[in-house]
């Protein structure tokens, strides 16, 4: 079904509590595009991508994944449909090696691929292939964020969700970051999903985006459109691109 | 000398056994980070276990062979146990998990009540006695070592070395690390959470149900209140390794055995619980990460 977009979120409502911090959003991502969703902090962005994972789970409104409705799913199952995310805070699990960092993103195969995949990803970063038995809580906070985008690749993802990939990172190792993302995409039909604070590169790496304010998209179109829009250039793109 | 050294064998042997429970309450706190006070009584329960399995088979099949015997009690042992420790799990602690605190740790001393009255009520409060399973002894000079000794130790190395393994080097034992250090981020990565709790307390389980055969084996007796004082010191054995640390949890459990074979070898047998639970008190105030713990500061 080349017509149907691979993740489709519709109207779904979260909340923290009382709180509400989704309300009602609506998100398309076709196969082997980019999107990106930028907003301030605080939006719901990064809510949006955990309740796409189902952690929490969405309190209305559906998710749909690859035709299925995953809305109701556990996270780990979402997960072995090969959503795969490297979340807010990069979530590196301390006390593991890095090399083990990246076995438990290979976990879904049994490591069946581990052996060609992690060099792939030391190509990628090879700052990661010098610190590979270094336990991941001595990383600096830029090696922990390209740890956690190879933990995400590591599961063969369908879907790659990117909270913030720039964050933490030196612009030298943003830029061949996000080219990374761009190869993927073009020579794997990668399809990605990536949140970003960065909303210039980010615009300018994705096919669309969303806009998002307190808990709404208020805002959807090409990365083109979107980089052209007054009301997106005054309140995200000028004063410093971040 | 030699009456020193005869201390220390003895020491050892409880030691391995205190240790092989310790892991247990380690384990348990690692992956969920509660006290599973009813783990002691899962460690009677293993005892009891291997005692029922012992009538059972001596009174249809005469002639066994004890080691066909003693590994029947054990494997049977650790698979009632397992089933017990994954039930508490399933119907006492998983519904409170995400819960405030306190109440998990209620609730674990409500199922040890529960268990070792159950054990009171069914088998009687009475000590059950188990007739010498293995009687051979060794003698070099003064010393004495017993064949029961030489099984529990080894019993126990082969044991932990088999546990470091799957802790260490398997994918159920990364997924077990992981859900210890980030559980949402485990179930992100694929890892059912669920299910690798339940296994958690199941393998913590098969350990006490084997220190519990061989307490049985060594004492000769067992009693539904086993698993009050015995299991009580595990737990003290845990924290002074560090809670949180499997080989800490050895350390410690061989430390309390030591300690508590020396102090009443030397000073009054009488005191030797006392003597226990004030090195308890010492450590939670002077050390309270114990030998092998981690300061809990990491980079975020």
């Amino acid at each position: 079904m080349a017509g149907e977009p691979l993740l489709k979120v519709q109207g779904v409502e979260t909340y923290y509590g009382n709180i509400r911090a989704l309300a009602g959003v609506d998100v398309e991502v076709n196969r082997g595009e980019i999107v990106s969703l930028i907003g301030a902090n605080g939006a719901g962005k990064s809510t949006l991508m955990m309740t796409i994972c189902g952690s929490p789970q969405a309190r209305s409104g559906s998710v749909i994944f690859d035709g299925e409705d995953i809305t109701r799913q556990p996270t780990h199952l979402i997960a072995r449909r090969r959503i795969s995310q490297s979340p807010e805070g990069r979530r590196i699990f301390p006390r593991m090696t890095v090399l083990e960092n990246l076995q438990m993103g290979a976990g879904l195969d049994n490591l069946k691929y581990f052996k060609e995949d992690v060099e792939k990803i030391f190509t990628l970063f090879p700052r990661l292939k010098e610190r590979q038995s270094q336990r991941g809580g001595t990383l600096s906070g830029g090696e922990q964020q390209m740890l956690s985008i190879g933990r995400a690749l590591m599961a063969r993802p369908k879907l790659l969700l990117l909270d913030e990939p720039s964050l933490g990172l030196a612009p030298l190792i943003v830029k061949s970051i996000f080219a990374a993302i761009k190869k993927l995409n073009q020579e794997e039909g990668l399809t990605v999903f990536l949140v970003e604070q960065n909303a210039f590169a980010a615009l300018k790496l994705s096919d669309r985006g969303y806009v998002m304010v307190n808990g709404k998209v208020t805002m959807a179109g090409t990365g083109k459109e979107l980089l052209a829009n007054p009301e997106v250039r005054a309140a995200y793109l000028e004063g410093g691109r971040h | 000398m030699e009456y020193f050294i005869q201390q220390l064998i003895n020491g050892l042997t409880l030691g391995s056994i205190y240790g092989l429970v310790a892991i247990g309450y380690t384990m348990v706190y690692g992956i969920i980070g509660m006290i599973n006070f009813a783990h002691g009584d899962i460690f009677m329960l293993g005892g009891f276990a291997a005692l029922i399995i012992f009538l059972i088979l001596t009174s249809f099949f005469a002639g066994i062979p004890v080691a066909l015997l003693l590994l029947v009690m054990l494997v049977v042992g650790m698979l009632m146990t397992g089933l017990w420790n994954w039930t508490i799990e399933r119907v006492a602690y998983r519904p409170l998990r995400g819960s405030f605190r306190l109440a998990p740790l209620i609730t674990a001393i409500g199922m040890s009540i529960v268990l070792s009255n159950f054990i009171q009520v069914t088998q009687g409060p009475r000590n059950k006695p188990i007739p010498q399973l293995v009687s051979d002894t060794y003698h070099f000079g003064a010393i004495t070592i017993s064949l029961k000794q030489i099984i529990i130790v080894l019993l126990t190395v082969v044991l932990l070395a088999a546990f470091w393994y799957i802790v260490n080097k398997t994918p159920l034992g990364r997924a077990q690390r992981a859900t210890e250090q980030d559980r949402k981020m485990a179930a992100l990565l694929g890892v059912d959470v669920d299910r690798t709790i339940s296994i958690t307390f199941i393998m913590g389980a098969a350990l006490a149900a084997v220190a519990g055969t061989m307490y049985l084996m060594y004492y000769g007796v067992a009693s539904f209140n086993d698993g009050f004082i015995p299991g009580v010191k595990a737990f003290t054995a845990a924290v002074l390794g560090g809670i949180g640390s499997l080989p800490g949890a050895v350390l410690g459990g061989l430390l309390i055995g030591l300690i508590e074979s020396l102090w009443s070898a030397y000073f009054t047998i009488a005191y030797k619980d006392v003597a226990t639970f004030a090195i308890l008190a010492f450590v939670l105030i002077f050390k309270p990460t114990g030998i092998l713990g981690r300061p809990e500061v990491e980079k975020v």
